[in-house]
């Protein structure tokens, strides 16, 4: 953002007065309000999918009929709907947590998006420890499915909530040390670092033919036989820590009504369902970023075509992580508790130390 | 001067406004009528029985425990990861390498002993030592 405050102060006559920090803040806000659209437009775009995902994999259609073209305008639909729906709160809840609890759930997934490239040169902080950042704010998370649950003064939302905390803190662990493995082979906490290491062709895996190099790109995920595993690892990992089946026993439906969100009705449901979809779209995008490029893969101009090949590499994560729902049974609580600290954990760790022996030789 | 970090609040900020406009905007199409039956608790539409602000499983807060040991130790181990690959450059790469093994040695100790104890288990078992 600052190279861009210094251009337009270069090149507009009617900017030349104005404050660097004035202009600054407005070039933030303004991409503050470009990424929240985004946020918003995928999520819906994700929720369509997700439905017509599902009812492909079960040999159904899924919404048809909704905006014409196999459904696509079910999901602005669905909005405002919820946009006209009663908003109860429970007698016995506790009114001023259950009104933060939505707050805090969508700030702490929208915020990690400050620090999130969207394409070379297109993000809005370039923090020097940006990935720590996205780790850190998005714990936030948390905090606020535990108000939504413990607020609601039910049975099914305070137990939704306390597996959703206990999933959430312990595939943190697994997630923290998996990314790890590519700090170390990047020596860098920058988001926009990380993702220019990755850029051009893979030293070993290429052929040279008549003046042109062909193979394999240079992504992280292939430069070390661990980062290969970490890249899995920390795929599983994240799926627990955005609540998707296998590892979706916090809203368990059959046996948890819908977890921490049961007393939610109309717009503060919507938000936790944002969230979600958010959620889903960032750790996707945390996981390209680190292992699959970033916006590296197209040739040609990166401006337009590097936030491209981001924006469809993250999506298609999140598509594999709806096959994966609809493909796989939900685990057991003490089942999901074993595979965190009992397999992905070790794993991890012997990872890590794999990294580190990889990086000395 | 406004620091990289300003972007961050300035997407806090955001995030809450276009919360708090909706909810307001959703005010002005949504009816409003509660009812008693309405407002009570559900339970799969029984009459609720008792309050959910009971005394729950310590499961949840042992491994709350663990995780804040993990947690903690990640956050010593990223600047180590960050500033490794200068290290290798500079020939201190076996030194910081045999430091964090030993560092991540006693944390894996700890794991074992949780481990054996019995506290990783969701269904503890019955006590061993």
């Amino acid at each position: 953002m600052r190279p861009l405050v210094e251009w337009l102060q270069a090149n507009v006559a009617a900017l030349k007065g104005v404050p660097p920090d004035v202009l600054y803040l407005l070039l933030l806000l303004v991409g503050a309000l470009i990424v929240i659209n985004f946020v918003a437009i995928s999520a819906m775009f994700f929720i369509w999918l997700e439905r017509k995902v599902s009812a492909h994999i079960q040999n159904r259609y899924g919404p048809m009929l909704v905006g014409g073209w196999h459904g696509w305008a079910q999901s602005i639909a669905d909005g405002i709907k919820l946009l006209q729906k009663e908003d109860i709160i429970p007698a016995g809840a506790d009114r001023t947590l259950f009104r933060m609890a939505p707050f805090i759930v969508f700030v702490g997934s929208f915020a990690a998006f400050a620090a999130l490239p969207f394409g070379a040169g297109l993000i809005v902080s370039d923090l020097n420890i940006g990935l720590f950042y996205i780790l850190a704010v998005t714990s936030l998370v948390v905090v606020g499915i535990l108000m939504a649950g413990w607020a609601s003064n039910n049975k099914w939302a305070l137990l939704g909530a306390m597996r959703a905390a206990a999933q959430i803190v312990s595939y943190e662990i697994p997630v923290g040390l998996t990314l790890l493995t590519v700090v170390i082979m990047a020596g860098s906490l920058s988001l926009v670092e990380i993702s220019r290491l990755q850029e051009g062709i893979h030293p070993l895996f290429r052929v040279a033919a008549g003046g042109y190099v062909i193979g394999l790109p240079n992504w992280f995920v292939l430069q070390s036989p661990f980062t290969f595993v970490a890249f899995f690892l920390y795929f599983t990992a994240s799926l627990a820590e955005v609540n998707r089946t296998p590892f979706d026993i916090p809203e368990a439906e059959s046996e948890l009504v819908a977890g921490y969100h049961t007393e939610y009705s109309g717009m503060r449901f919507s938000f936790f369902f944002l969230a979600e979809y958010a959620d889903m779209f960032l750790v996707s995008a945390v996981a390209v970023m680190l292992f699959l490029g970033g916006w590296q893969g197209f040739a040609g101009p990166q401006f337009l075509l590097g936030t491209a090949a981001f924006i469809l590499k993250a999506y298609l994560l999140v598509f594999v992580q709806m096959w994966v729902r609809w493909t796989l049974p939900r685990l057991r609580v003490d089942q999901l508790m074993d595979v965190c600290w009992k397999v992905l954990l070790p794993l991890a760790f012997v990872n890590l130390l794999g990294t580190g022996a990889w990086m000395l030789a | 001067m406004v620091t990289e970090f300003a972007g961050v609040l300035v997407f806090i900020i955001v995030g809450i406004l276009f919360l708090a406009i909706s909810l307001l905007l959703a005010r002005l199409f949504r009816p409003h009528h509660p009812t008693p039956a309405k407002l009570s608790t559900y339970e799969c539409g029984e009459q609720p029985v008792g309050q959910a602000w009971i005394r729950f499983n310590n499961r949840f807060y042992l491994i709350a425990l663990v995780f804040i040991i993990f947690d903690v130790e990640i956050m010593f181990l990223y600047p180590w990861g960050a500033a490794f690959r200068e290290l290798v450059a500079k020939n201190l790469g076996l030194y910081a390498f045999i430091d964090m093994v030993v560092f991540i040695g006693i944390l894996l100790v700890g794991l074992a002993y949780v481990w054996r104890k019995g506290d990783l288990a969701w269904i503890k078992p019955q006590q061993r030592f």
